[in-house]
């Protein structure tokens, strides 16, 4: 990354010498994590110029549309719509939480016992190393896990930004009439902050962009069925990551376009492993850039992801909203059902994501199913059990993976999953 | 000539070495601390021996593949094959070394069915007995002999590896029997392993391996406890390093 940037990045109030250490870790990561995998799809430079400007040149841009007016929102979860948000003519951004960054401060304000995901970012706002969440002008917090709807309690005192949505837990009538009545109060939220009232044709848009940009993922995702497998897990899931960050509009037509080179590569059976690679489904917690290291051991062990049954990856991208709507009321309808079917741990009972791994495990034709969840996450931890269990009585070797964002259990690690994959073969 | 097959086993606390013939007899067998420089540790002891063909197990694996340029297995996968050929029909593996522990639950064919490994603290593996025996002034190899001898146990709560320490501490200073406190101490462990063995598998018998296998103590309370038979090849610690150099034979890609 060039050094113009350094300006922005002062005015945005980011501590550089801390802001270096962590570009330096990321682009050592980068490197040996991405450019050091053999036989990757042309289309992917695109990801791999988005990764190495992520806090560059999208930032420019984010902060010129701060310029023409447009507003700027961030959101931890994907259960905040980005429909709403671009009808009201603002930009949504994923704050990534992949990385654990000045962990002596954060533990002043969370205990040691809490997620990586929910440290870290706490790290990034103490560490003042996010240029997302610093030229966010709405932070949204969601009450989805008690890790993070206590955490947004003390991130409010830390940013002033804050907005926190309430969310269901249980797929009810009075659930989804919750969720219904919290869009309606984000939308106004955001309206009264762009100062931009929705209509119908601007939520039709916004449904459209979000659709098509869903729409690229569920094609890429379906090459992936193919062996041999023409695009590497770690590489779709930086694509799936990057869902989050670009302009929706480019981001689709850059997946798209890998999609066409990977229909070749599947025609003429060119993939990145041999044909007849142990074939893996990652299914659990979210990863968020730069939170890379599962899918590097599992890559690096001669087996191939093929899924994610994720919130980046297909918990969060699957279904798209009803475009049939003719008013903004029944367009907003149209968006509760569309989430009101993402089945994140938080929801209890949750039959649906073990009916949604089944059939991915089916339909990605997996060998075996890593389970990740992250240490501390009650929600997917909970799971994981009767996931496995179940899993398992249908003969789906599966194998559970608790850890964090630091490099302590890489060896462990190493020999739980190479073992899992001598198990496949 | 008959073509020779090695395994080697690079552990945390100990390398073994083992060299097989083409019907997979053990010809040679050794043994040697891993120290602070495994690699030239793993040198010395390969150094004089004789092999067609090599396979790398244990947790310094990688190190050994980069350095001499050989295949790897996982220790999992070495101790299934290792066991199997001393016990043909065993389904489950139990396996205690010096710094980890695994359980092993096996299909009829001798494949892996499922396994578990201890977390990333030495908690019930062989470094506990080993500190907790030194804390109590028994020399590990008699540790489990003393337990053994001991008519009653005195329960012990702490599992992590400090408190353990300072627990067993405070019962010397009170006098107790340090027999009684070292059955307690067993049974600790015990209790992990049956945890984590039933786990993966509900009955049959098991083999048990690592340097804790050659535990009396252990091997007799494992089983009252599991009610379940517990088998123990000879040398215990060579397991990992037989079913690599197995392996090692078995593989006919690069002949
Ligand atoms: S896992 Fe749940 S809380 Fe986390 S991003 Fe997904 S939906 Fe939101
Ligand atoms: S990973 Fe689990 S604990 Fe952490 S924020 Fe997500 S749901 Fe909550």
């Amino acid at each position: 990354m060039s050094e113009d940037y350094r300006e922005m990045w002062q005015s945005l109030g980011l501590d550089l010498a801390g802001h270096d250490a962590l570009l330096g870790v990321l682009g050592g990561a980068y490197q040996d994590i991405f450019l050091s995998q053999k036989n990757r799809p042309a289309g992917m430079a695109y990801f791999d110029f988005v990764m190495s400007e992520v806090h560059g040149l999208r930032i420019r841009e984010l902060l010129d549309e701060k310029k023409a007016g447009r507003k700027i929102i961030g959101s931890y979860c994907v259960f905040v719509p980005e429909e709403i948000v671009l009808a009201a003519n603002a930009t949504l951004v994923g704050l990534c939480s992949g990385a654990d960054f000045a962990m002596s401060e954060v533990e002043k304000l969370l205990p040691r016992n809490t997620c990586a995901l929910i440290k870290s970012s706490f790290g990034f706002k103490l560490g003042k190393v996010c240029p997302y969440l610093e030229s966010a002008d709405m932070i949204v917090g969601e009450n989805t896990c008690d890790g993070k709807k206590k955490a947004y309690e003390s991130l409010g005192h830390l940013v002033d930004n804050l907005y926190v949505m309430d969310l269901p837990q249980v797929k009810s009538d009075h659930g989804r009439a919750l969720l219904k009545s919290e869009y309606l109060r984000f939308k106004t939220e955001v309206e009264n902050l762009t100062g931009v009232a929705i209509t119908p044709e601007s939520l039709r848009e916004a449904i459209q962009t979000v659709n098509k940009k869903r729409a690229a993922i569920h094609r890429l995702s379906a090459l992936r069925k193919a062996d041999p497998a023409p695009i590497s897990g770690l590489d779709a899931l930086l694509a799936n990551q990057v869902f989050f960050y670009d302009n929706p509009a480019r981001f689709t037509d850059s997946v798209n376009k890998i999609c066409d080179e990977l229909e070749t590569r599947v025609a003429e059976k060119n993939g990145v492993f041999p044909a007849k690679a142990p074939r893996i489904l990652i299914s659990g917690c979210p990863m968020a850039v730069p939170n890379w290291k599962l899918p590097f051991v599992i890559e690096t062990s001669g087996a191939v992801i093929v899924g994610e049954e994720s919130c980046v990856g297909e918990r969060g991208t699957r279904n798209l909203t009803a475009e049939s709507g003719n008013s903004v009321s029944e367009m907003m309808d149209a968006i509760v059902d569309r989430y009101y079917q993402v089945d994140c741990a938080i929801f209890t009972p949750n039959p649906d994501r073990l009916n949604h791994i089944r059939e991915m495990a089916a339909a990605y034709h997996a060998d075996g199913v890593i389970h990740y969840g992250l240490q501390f996450c009650q929600p997917y931890l909970m799971e994981s059990i009767p996931v496995e269990k179940a899993l398992e009585e249908k003969n789906i070797p599966t194998l559970r993976i608790e850890t964090d964002y630091s490099m302590e259990d890489m060896g462990q690690l190493k020999t739980r999953i190479e073992a899992f994959v001598e198990q496949l073969r | 000539m008959q073509k020779r097959f090695a395994g080697i086993d690079i552990g945390s606390r100990t390398i073994e070495l083992v060299v097989v013939d083409e019907s997979g007899k053990i010809v040679t067998s050794l043994q040697a601390d891993t120290g602070f420089d495994p690699m030239t540790a793993a040198k010395a002891l390969i150094h004089d021996v004789p092999y067609d063909r090599i396979m790398a197990t244990g947790y310094g694996r990688n190190l050994f593949e980069i350095s001499f340029d050989t295949q790897t297995v996982t220790e999992i996968k070495a101790h299934a094959i290792g066991a199997r050929a001393f016990f043909p029909d065993v389904l489950a593996l139990l396996d205690i070394g010096g710094q980890d522990s695994k359980a092993i639950s096996l299909f009829e064919s001798g494949k892996v069915k499922k396994f578990e490994m201890n977390d990333r603290c030495a908690a019930g593996t062989g470094k506990f007995l080993e500190i907790m025996a030194k804390t109590l002034g028994f020399d590990i190899e008699s540790f489990g002999r003393e337990a053994l001898l001991a008519e009653k146990e005195l329960s012990i709560s702490s599992m992590c590896t400090v408190f353990a320490e300072s627990e067993v501490t405070s019962l010397i200073a009170k006098g107790k029997n340090r027999r009684e406190i070292a059955r307690g101490l067993h049974t600790s462990v015990i209790k992990r392993a049956a945890g984590m063995i039933n786990r993966v598998s509900s009955d049959g018998d098991i083999v048990f391996t690592g340097g804790v296998a050659k535990n009396p103590c252990m091997r007799h309370f494992l089983a009252e406890t599991l009610g379940r038979t517990v088998l123990a090849p000879e040398d215990p610690q060579l397991v990992g390093a037989f079913g690599a150099a197995l392996l090692a034979r078995d593989i006919r890609d690069i002949m």
